[in-house]
């Protein structure tokens, strides 16, 4: 009989950097405690981009499901806020758990459809649906129709004093950003995510390994759209105001989103946030060229893609075979 | 009743036919051996078995139950398990992780993380249990299909190919590995071009070529049959 083995899933390295990891999380939670009012509206910002980047990095980097309409759901989860709190008196804050059952049942119908078509076709698709939910919100007069709406100074008031509100505000963002990484994390860790890793390496493998690609595209899919539809809640908790092209827009709930994660590291849960962080320093420095800094963004997304097809953190790994979420598996002798 | 019971299947690619009126019954514990030319439908015959592939027409049976209709992944789960000609391994997994794999989410309700390793260890791919698949060499690769398969816990081994490229020595201890398989209970049905090979463990032998089956039989006597030359040696078979 062989030598006794078991099964690890850390590595001392991996242990240290997850207590680090904690220890950072901490800082950011009480960032109330030290961040002026300007700086907290900026984390926040982070945090909603870095939950954005998580999902889609779910869905294209290991479901293989490259959509460019997920914008979609930050719309939808934007009016859904705006009904519940308009039509429903509900607390903005209560709309995000709506909004995350509504966004999943609404992404099962949506996902019939668009995952009738591959690869290119799927991500135009999933654009299209995305159009159509921007057109559909326009015309309906109930919530604003082409020109939007805005939130009553009453409802937020109801939230508390300015500060307080922000506070609210920043750790409900807080926790969403940590719950989606943690989601990612131990889906991954899960059998779910051994499947989702064979499907990416391999499909027709995979299948014939008895993993049901259908089923585990479409709980991803759903996961992703649920997800995406309570940040997409909360960012228009924060914008006070909706109209539809700002809330289906491609470029900033789309297009960002797909920077980060193609920079930082596509398929890897660390990818997403050191991509997270590139893009706001750029951003911070940048924004005041305008025009050129949009196209510095691109210039960067294509360098990095031919240099480092696997992004920033894709050479980390290359180099120092480092990981602080590890989900594989090592076998270990005794 | 026929472990696996193939009923008049028909393929075609456009105007070109690669399965044609294929009828064959394997029973369980035999170890069929399939021969036949390049292009002659030997790899889609198997796709058709294992649902990567449906047939335009005809039923494939397995263990009673029709599953024409079932697709690759729930044949699997079913104990229909097979390598693939050209591998096909998880190139960003471990050695481990693509057999646990097949163990996880194969016909086996046993904890998947034992039999994995059990698995690993008995297809002597223990020693790279941690490396990357995408490094692994032609018959690494080539074993770490077979230990995938297995992982599975299969009823019926279809093994595509799996000995070519090897050297006699490769070749002689993948041989034990099949007849190890089979003597736990696996049917097998294997497609080879190594023909000395195939002709040392198999019980069976059908001739493919152009889609049909040519003839079928104890093997001594097929690879002597007028058919067979013809095909391999140019023969004319009525010479």
């Amino acid at each position: 009989m062989s030598q006794a083995a078991t099964i690890v899933r850390s590595t001392p390295a991996s242990r240290i950097a997850g207590l680090i990891a904690l220890a950072v999380l901490a800082g950011i939670a009480a960032a109330p405690l030290w961040a002026s009012s300007a700086d907290l509206r900026l984390i926040t910002e982070i945090l909603f981009y870095l939950a954005l980047a998580s999902m889609w990095n779910l869905l294209a980097g290991y479901a293989g499901l490259i959509s460019v309409g997920q914008h979609a759901y930050v719309g939808l989860g934007g009016y859904l806020m705006f009904s519940c709190v308009l039509f429903l008196g509900m607390n903005p804050l209560w709309s995000i758990p709506v909004a995350g059952l509504a966004g999943a049942a609404l992404s099962v119908p949506v996902a019939w459809l668009v995952f009738r078509l591959k690869g290119p076709y799927f991500a135009i698709g999933t654009w299209v649906v995305a159009e159509v939910f921007r057109l559909s919100a326009a015309q309906m007069a109930s919530v604003g129709g082409g020109s939007g709406l805005s939130i009553p100074v009453s409802v937020m008031r109801d939230l508390g004093s300015k500060d307080q509100r922000e506070t609210l505000i920043y750790l409900t963002a807080f926790v969403l950003c940590v719950g989606a990484i943690a989601l990612v994390y131990l889906l991954l860790r899960s059998r779910v995510g051994l499947a989702l890793t064979a499907i990416r390496d391999n499909e027709i493998a995979s299948s014939s390994l008895g993993v049901r690609i259908g089923r585990i595209k479409l709980f991803v899919y759903v996961a992703a759209a649920s997800v995406t539809t309570m940040i997409g809640t909360l960012i228009f908790i924060t914008k006070l105001r909706i109209s539809p092209d700002a809330a289906f827009s491609v470029n900033d709930w789309t297009v960002f989103v797909i920077f980060i994660v193609v920079i930082g590291g596509i398929g890897t849960i660390e990818g997403p946030i050191l991509g997270t962080l590139l893009y706001f320093l750029l951003r911070e420095f940048l924004a005041d060229l305008g025009a050129i800094y949009l196209m510095i963004l691109g210039a960067l997304a294509i360098v990095i893609m031919l240099a480092a097809p696997k992004g920033l953190w894709g050479l980390v790994v290359q180099r120092f075979d480092f990981s602080i979420f590890p989900v594989g598996y090592r076998v270990r002798r005794k | 009743m026929a472990l696996l019971d193939l009923q008049d299947l028909q393929k075609s690619y456009g105007a070109l036919a690669v399965t044609q009126n294929f009828s064959l019954t394997v029973e369980a514990g035999d170890l069929v051996g399939i021969l036949g030319p390049n292009g002659a439908g030997k790899t889609t015959l198997f796709n058709q078995i294992t649902g990567t592939v449906r047939p335009d027409h005809g039923a494939v049976w397995f263990d009673g139950e029709n599953v024409t209709q079932l697709d690759a992944s729930r044949r699997c789960q079913r104990g229909i398990a097979r390598s693939f000609q050209v591998p096909h391994p998880f190139v960003g997994m471990t050695v481990y992780e693509n057999i646990l794999v097949g163990a996880t989410f194969g016909r086996s309700t046993f904890d998947p993380r034992k039999l994995a390793l059990d698995v690993m260890d008995k297809t002597g791919m223990g020693a790279k249990a941690n490396k990357l698949a995408g490094s692994l060499t032609l018959l690494d690769r080539k074993r770490l299909e077979m230990a995938r398969a297995l992982a599975a816990d299969p009823k019926l081994l279809l093994l595509d190919e799996i000995a070519g490229g090897l050297t006699d020595s490769e070749c002689i201890s993948l041989l034990d590995t099949i007849r190890d398989v089979h003597a736990a209970g696996v049917t097998i049905i294997w497609i080879e071009h190594v023909v000395h090979a195939l002709m040392s463990v198999a019980k069976r032998l059908v001739v493919v070529d152009f889609g049909r089956k040519v003839t079928e039989g104890d093997p001594a006597e097929v690879m002597a049959s007028p058919e067979v030359k013809s095909i391999y040696m140019g023969e004319d078979a009525h010479g």
